[in-house]
């Protein structure tokens, strides 16, 4: 079962990334999560049913039922976009949730509402949008052009145990989307955007547009969660709707984890802690799951786990470290 | 180059009066000049750094800096022509990000792209800015800022202020909240950057010494416009007596009250 952990743990992991983005990097305590992160999954899933559904006519066609001019012409384009459906998939899952965070972007500047309350907002409509997405059902499911499964066994070969190859697929696309990150923040951007939670005089002074470059953060982050949500629907082999429910409280958990378990100021070291952390925090899941009847823990005790994690968390950086402020900026200052 | 016109400022209170804060400020100061603004507390000196800088929106007048009318431009877009330091030592830097990232973001204004910020060779330029300071933070670049004390924390956002060579430097009593050996530092660091990179300068202070000592002129401000407004060699011959007497003069009658304010 430890490839679970480690699978959920780095696809999970994605998610807590963006969330890292949003309410570390930005300082924007963002709840955008709980809606671009099932968008992202729905997306994904949408995106390789629609394309079967283009290439379905095909066999009847080749069948000899003669296809008019219009499905001939769909069936010699999905050919090609056959192969491309699992990256096409990621990409809408990145999109899909990208647009959330414009959304809750856009509600909080133009109409001044509170990232909190402009997040709620986003997430209560994408509950209907994501349902729409889904074709009016509660879910969907990504069995065939699957992204993750089918990468873990075309690419690595089927001699490989299928847990195994599906940890090292997972663990490519964290490290992808962690290095990627890395290397975004050491950008000019970058650096402009790592200003920018922890004071934005400095950003406008700059010259640079901060409602922009804001909202640029929060669309990246909720588009992070969004491929995390597509890779997470991937996983499971289908897309729910209630996929986002209490993601952002586990997401915090790991960021949260990650910065007791490794301190740094250095942005790189900051990032990859967040998998850490979200490795760490699917394990202790795991436990209370498997073992925690021995306490009397059930399953429907591990949101309340959670909770209790995250405050048992900010309690240690409080009273153990030397930094109060638990909920705020990364880069934190130790000696 | 600044020029103000009729600039006025009102600020909304309970009950539906506004108050102005700025009324009918008129103010030409050319390349190059720097001018010391004084008067006592609530006299609007500070209200005038924000307008300009776009912090405060303007109620009418207009504010032409470098020949640009950008009374009506966002802060950020203004922020293109302008340095700014404020009293608050903390208010100009990011703390939780390096000296060299905070000196990267300040090298020059506007959008950013992809590049990275900080090569090899761009940090070799950096580090010999910030030697400039004389305060061996060249040593500590990868060091955040919050590690600094307020004295250095200053200095570099001063330094940061004038890094993209903004045509006008704008200090809102910037030495204020440091002790005397620091505010006597950032004073001399800031008299040298001025007359290093050409800037034209507005200074707010509440020293009368100073206001003499470190501008080609001195505007004086009394609720929300300009009582007085010395330069030239009728400036160099004052000291803060006569400073203190022409404030007098020109306010008329309640003088003694503010008279501890603004000695």
């Amino acid at each position: 079962m430890i490839e679970g952990i480690l699978v959920e743990g780095l696809v999970y992991g994605i998610m807590a990334l963006g969330l890292f983005i949003s309410f570390r990097i930005l300082d924007f305590p963002d709840l955008t999560v709980e809606g671009s992160f099932p968008a992202g999954a729905a997306a994904a899933s949408a995106i390789v049913a629609g394309l079967a559904g283009a290439l379905a006519p095909r066999a009847p066609a080749a069948g000899g039922f003669g296809a008019a001019g219009g499905l001939g012409a769909a069936a010699a384009v999905p050919a090609g976009l056959a192969a491309a459906a699992p990256v096409l998939a990621l990409i809408g899952g990145f999109a899909a949730g990208a647009l959330a965070g414009l959304v809750t972007s856009l509600i909080h500047h133009r109409l001044k509402v509170p990232p909190i309350l402009a997040g709620i907002i986003t997430m209560t409509g994408f509950y209907s949008i994501n349902l729409r997405i889904l074709g009016g059902r509660p879910n969907m499911p990504l069995i065939r052009n699957n992204p993750l499964l089918g990468f873990a066994r075309t690419w690595l070969g089927s001699g490989v145990l299928q847990d195994i190859s599906l940890f090292i697929a997972a663990l490519l696309a964290a490290l992808l989307v962690a290095g990627l990150m890395d290397l975004f923040f050491h950008t000019e951007i970058g650096i402009a955007m790592g200003a920018m939670g922890d004071n934005e005089a400095s950003v406008v002074q700059a010259g640079i547009n901060p409602v922009s470059l804001r909202s640029l953060g929060i669309a990246l982050a909720n588009g992070i969660v969004g491929l995390s949500g597509a890779l997470a629907a991937s996983y499971q082999g289908f897309a729910d709707v209630n996929f986002g429910a209490g993601i952002v409280a586990s997401g915090l958990a790991s960021v949260m984890l990650g910065e007791l378990l490794i301190k740094s100021q250095f942005i790189g070291v900051q990032i990859f802690r967040v998998l850490a952390g979200s490795i760490l925090f699917k394990g202790l899941m795991y436990v209370a799951r498997s073992w925690g009847y021995l306490a009397g823990i059930t399953p429907n005790d591990l949101r309340l786990l959670t909770a209790l994690l995250i405050i048992g968390s900010i309690s240690v950086s409080k009273y153990a470290g030397k930094k109060p402020k638990a909920l705020s900026r990364p880069g934190e200052k130790r000696r | 180059m600044i020029n103000i016109e009729a600039l006025e400022v009102s600020f909304h209170q309970g009950g539906g009066e506004d108050r102005k804060v700025l009324n009918g400020i008129d103010l030409r100061v050319p390349k190059g000049q720097t001018v010391s603004i004084i008067g006592s507390n609530g006299a609007g000196k500070s209200t005038l750094l924000n307008a300009i800088a776009g912090t405060v929106p303007i109620s009418s007048g207009s504010i032409v800096l470098d020949g640009r009318d950008c009374g009506k431009d966002p802060e950020w877009r203004r922020a293109a022509y302008l340095g700014r330091v404020r009293q608050n030592p903390l208010a100009g830097t990011a703390g939780e990000m390096t000296i060299l990232d905070n000196l990267a973001l300040a090298a020059r204004k506007g959008p950013r792209g992809l590049r990275i910020a900080v090569n090899k060779s761009k940090a070799k330029v950096l580090a010999e800015q910030v030697s400039q300071l004389d305060m061996g933070l060249e040593n500590r670049l990868r060091e955040n800022v919050s590690r600094l004390s307020g004295g250095q924390r200053q200095a570099l956002t001063l330094l940061m202020a004038v890094l993209s060579h903004p045509s006008v430097l704008l200090l809102d009593e910037h030495t204020a909240a440091l002790d005397p050996g620091n505010a006597e530092i950032v004073g001399r660091l800031t008299r040298r950057f001025i007359a290093e990179y050409g800037l034209t300068a507005l200074i707010v202070t509440h020293d009368m010494k100073q206001a003499l000592e470190q501008a080609d002129r001195v505007v004086m401000m009394h609720e929300g416009r300009i009582l007085a407004d010395v330069s030239g060699g009728l400036k160099e011959r004052m000291g803060v007596a006569d400073l203190v007497e022409l404030f007098r003069q020109s306010r008329g009658k309640d003088y003694a009250e503010d008279r501890d304010l603004l000695g």
